[in-house]
C-alpha cells in the first residue's frame, strides 16, 4: 500500500515518503504547516487513493479525548428511568461511540482524521497515548476492552496554537508541510485549473509570490488563497497584461481582496505602491 | 547501527528519543526508503524531529555528520551511475555477492573499498568517497552497499542536500523569531482556568449523583463555566536604551493584552522607583506610586518586569540614581519590595542573552531576580512561563 499523490492532490517525495512511512509502520502522521497548505486535504486524498474510508474527527475547544472514543449518554438514560422503559437496564444502549471505536471496529483498514488537534485541550493528546498507540481502550460502563481489528491508518493536523506534549510527539511520525515553491506551485494550479492560459498564470504566480515577500504582511496568501484568486481571474477574464507592471511600475494586482484578506495588509500594501510609484 | 549518527544528533542537542530512534530503524527495515540520501534524509526526519522548529537544527547536524556524503556530488558529476554500474558488475559477479553476503555488509564494504582503490587511476576522487564512506553512514547505515551501486538510485538526486544545505527552515528556530502569534502561544502556558462567576452550565456528574439521592427524582445541577484566572502585573521599560527594542515589546504587549483577562501594566523607565505610570505621553502629570500599587493589587498577580536593564549602576545602586526625577530611595530597594510582594516573578530582557554578562546592570539586577531573568525570545518566555507556573 503505496500513497503517490493524486491527480487532485500535488503532494511533494518528502510528503509522500512521510505518508508512506506512516503506512508501513503503522504509527500515527503528525502534520503541521501554514494555514492553507492543504493537511486536512491530505487524510482526504491518501485514503481517496488507497480507496479506504476516512472517518474524521474535528476537534474544537470543548473537545475531550473521551468523546473519540465513548459517550455515555446519561441524560437519555435518566429520562428513560423516569418514564420506565425497559432499555434502561441495559446500560449499554446509552453507550454511544465516537469515531476511534467505530475505526477500531471497522471490517477493513480504515482513515481517521484528528483535525486541528491544538485546538483542544492541552490535556487532550495525553488521553490518547495508549488508544493510539496501542490501538485499544477500555470501555468502563460495559466492563469491555475494544481493540482494533486492523490498525487505522492516523492523521493528524496542528496548526501550532499549543506545543504538544513529547509524550505524543514521540509516538507519531511528523512532517512539516513547508510553502510549496514556484515549481510545485504551478503544477497545484495545473491541477485545479488545466484549462488555464500559460501567459495568466506565469504573471499570477509572479504577482502572487512577489505579494508573499512583501515584508510586514499580517497574514501572508497561502494557496488555498491563490486558487481563489485564479477562479476569479477566470471569471472576470482578466488579461495577462492586467497583472503586468509597466515599465516598472508597480501597479494593484486587480481583485486583490482575494489575496490579502486583512485591512491592514490592504493598506501597507497600497501604501508600498503608493511610494514605489513615487520613487521612480 | 547508525548509532552513531544518533548520538551525534542528542549531541547536537535535538530532542531525540530512544523510541523514536528504534521507529526510524524499523522503518528503514520496513523497506519504506530506497537506497537514498534524500529519502533517509526525509525518513529520518519525519522520525526523529517533532517540531518544524528544529528542522534547522537538523539540517545542520544531518550536514556535519554527511559531510563525507555530501562531497559526493560534485563527484558524481565525474563518475557517473554507469561506471559505477559497470564497476560494481565487473567486480562483483552474482558468485562474489553471494560470497561477499555471508560475510556481512562491513566485510563487503572493505572488500570494496580495496576494489576501489585499485581503481584509482580512473577516478582521483573515487578513493576518497570510499574512504569517507567507510566511516560514513553507508557503513553504519545498513545501506545495502551493492543496492547503491548497483541500479538503485544513485547519489545523483541532490535535492535533499540542497535543502540541508540551504537551511531553509532557518527562520523556524524558535530562538530567532517572535510573532505576536508566538508569543501569545509561550503566554497561553500561564493559563489557569476555574471556575467562576454564574452558574450557566449542566453539572452532569452532580446532577446524576443529586438525582440517585433524591430516589430517582430529577433534581438538575448548573455549574460556572471555567474561566482563565491568571492574574498579571506587567511592567514595562520605556525610553531610552528601550527605544532599539520597542517592536519587540509592543508584540510582547499586544499579546499579552489579549491573552489575560486580569492585566495590569505600568511602565517605568531604566528601573522601578517610587512611580510608575499609564500613558507614557502623560508621564509626568499622572503618575501612580508604586506602593500604592503594591497594595492595591494581591499576592496572587504574577509580576513580570521587561526591560533591557542597561543603565549605570548607580541607578540601581543610589538613592537619587535616576534618570527622571530625584528618588530618595535607591532602585534596587523598591524592587526588592516588588519582589517581596509577589513571589511570582520574572524579568524579560530584550537583549540576547550572550551579551549580559558584559554589563554590570544587568548582573546586578539579575541577581536581584535571584536569576529569574530571560531573553525575550520564544524559547525565552517559555523558560520564563514554566518559572512563573511552579
Amino acid at each position: 500500500m503505496r500513497f503517490k499523490g493524486s491527480d487532485q492532490y500535488v503532494a511533494t517525495p518528502d510528503l509522500m515518503l512521510a505518508v508512506n512511512a506512516a503506512i508501513a509502520l503503522e504509527r500515527p502522521l503528525l502534520i503541521k504547516g501554514e494555514p492553507g497548505t492543504g493537511k486536512t486535504m491530505l487524510a482526504e486524498e491518501v485514503a481517496a487513493a488507497l480507496q479506504l474510508p476516512l472517518l474524521q474527527w474535528h476537534v474544537k475547544s470543548t473537545t475531550k479525548a473521551q468523546q473519540g472514543l465513548y459517550e455515555y449518554d446519561a441524560v437519555s438514560r435518566l429520562r428513560d428511568s423516569q418514564l420506565g422503559d425497559g432499555r434502561v437496564h441495559d446500560i449499554g444502549n446509552y453507550i454511544v461511540k465516537g469515531v476511534l471505536w467505530e475505526a477500531f471496529d471497522a471490517e477493513e483498514r480504515s482513515i481517521i482524521l484528528i483535525d486541528e488537534i491544538d485546538k483542544a485541550d492541552i490535556e487532550f493528546p495525553n488521553d490518547l497515548l495508549r488508544e493510539l498507540d496501542r490501538m485499544e481502550f477500555y470501555v468502563y460502563e460495559t466492563r469491555q476492552l475494544v481493540r482494533a481489528r486492523h490498525r487505522p491508518l492516523v492523521f493528524i493536523t496542528s496548526n501550532n496554537e499549543k506545543e504538544l506534549p513529547d509524550a505524543f510527539l514521540r509516538r507519531c511520525f511528523f512532517h512539516y508541510i513547508k510553502f510549496p515553491d514556484k515549481e510545485t506551485m504551478q503544477r497545484i494550479v495545473d491541477v485545479h485549473f488545466p484549462g488555464i492560459k500559460d501567459a495568466l498564470l506565469k504573471e499570477a504566480l509572479r504577482v502572487f509570490f512577489e505579494l508573499r515577500e512583501v515584508p510586514g504582511l499580517k497574514k501572508k496568501p497561502s494557496t488555498s488563497e491563490l486558487l481563489d484568486w485564479l477562479k476569479l481571474l477566470l471569471a472576470e477574464d482578466i488579461p495577462p497584461e492586467a497583472l503586468r507592471s509597466q515599465d516598472k511600475k508597480v501597479v494593484v494586482p486587480p481583485l486583490h481582496g482575494a489575496l490579502l484578506k486583512n485591512e491592514q495588509d490592504v493598506h501597507l500594501f497600497e501604501r508600498l505602491v503608493f511610494m514605489a510609484r513615487h520613487n521612480r | 547501527m547508525l548509532i552513531d549518527f544518533f548520538l551525534h544528533l542528542k549531541a547536537a542537542r535535538l530532542p531525540v528519543s530512544t523510541k523514536e530512534f528504534l521507529a526510524l530503524l524499523e522503518a528503514l527495515q520496513a523497506g519504506v526508503i530506497e537506497h537514498s540520501m534524500d529519502d533517509f534524509y526525509v525518513l529520518s526526519r519525519a522520525c526523529l524531529i517533532k517540531d518544524e522548529a528544529n528542522y534547522d537544527k537538523f539540517d545542520l547536524a544531518f550536514g556535519a555528520y554527511f559531510k563525507g556524503v555530501t562531497a559526493l556530488p560534485g563527484l558524481e558529476a565525474d563518475i557517473p551511475e554507469d561506471w559505477l554500474k559497470l564497476m560494481a558488475k565487473k567486480h562483483l559477479s552474482p558468485e562474489d555477492k553471494a560470497k561477499l553476503e555471508k560475510l556481512g555488509w562491513d566485510k563487503l564494504m572493505e572488500e570494496f573499498k580495496k576494489r576501489l582503490a585499485e581503481q584509482k587511476e580512473r577516478h582521483a576522487g573515487g578513493s576518497k568517497w570510499i574512504g569517507t564512506g567507510g566511516s560514513s553512514p553507508f557503513g553504519h547505515g545498513g545501506y545495502h552497499p551493492e543496492g547503491y551501486r548497483i541500479g538503485g538510485e544513485s547519489a545523483g538526486n541532490r535535492t535533499a542536500i540542497k535543502v540541508w544545505e540551504n537551511r531553509e527552515y532557518k527562520n523556524l528556530d524558535d530562538s530567532v523569531e517572535l510573532g505576536t502569534r508566538n508569543i501569545k502561544v509561550a503566554l497561553r502556558r500561564l493559563r489557569r482556568f476555574a471556575r467562576e462567576g454564574a452558574a450557566e452550565e449542566l453539572d452532569l456528574d452532580g446532577t446524576i449523583r443529586d438525582t440517585a439521592n433524591n430516589a430517582g427524582w430529577l433534581d438538575i445541577k448548573m455549574r460556572p463555566e471555567r474561566h482563565n484566572k491568571v492574574k498579571v502585573l506587567l511592567f514595562l521599560d520605556i525610553g531610552g536604551s528601550m527605544d532599539d527594542h520597542i517592536k519587540l515589546c509592543e508584540e510582547m504587549f499586544s499579546a499579552a493584552k489579549t491573552e489575560f483577562k486580569h492585566l495590569e501594566y505600568f511602565y517605568f523607565h531604566n528601573c522601578v522607583y517610587d512611580y510608575v505610570w499609564r500613558d507614557n505621553r502623560r508621564r509626568h502629570a499622572e503618575r501612580f506610586p508604586l506602593a500604592d500599587v503594591i497594595h492595591k493589587y494581591g499576592d496572587d498577580y504574577k509580576l513580570i518586569l521587561v526591560g533591557d536593564a542597561t543603565m549605570s549602576p548607580y541607578e540601581v545602586l543610589q538613592p537619587g540614581g535616576s534618570v527622571e526625577y530625584n528618588n530618595d530611595e535607591a532602585g534596587a530597594v523598591w524592587l526588592g519590595r516588588l519582589l517581596e510582594k509577589y513571589p511570582k516573578s520574572v524579568w524579560l530582557n530584550p537583549e540576547p542573552e550572550r551579551l549580559w554578562e558584559y554589563r554590570h546592570s544587568i548582573q546586578i539586577l539579575r541577581d536581584i531576580m535571584g536569576a529569574r531573568m530571560y531573553p525575550l525570545t520564544i524559547e525565552g518566555l517559555e523558560r520564563a512561563m514554566r518559572q512563573l507556573n511552579k
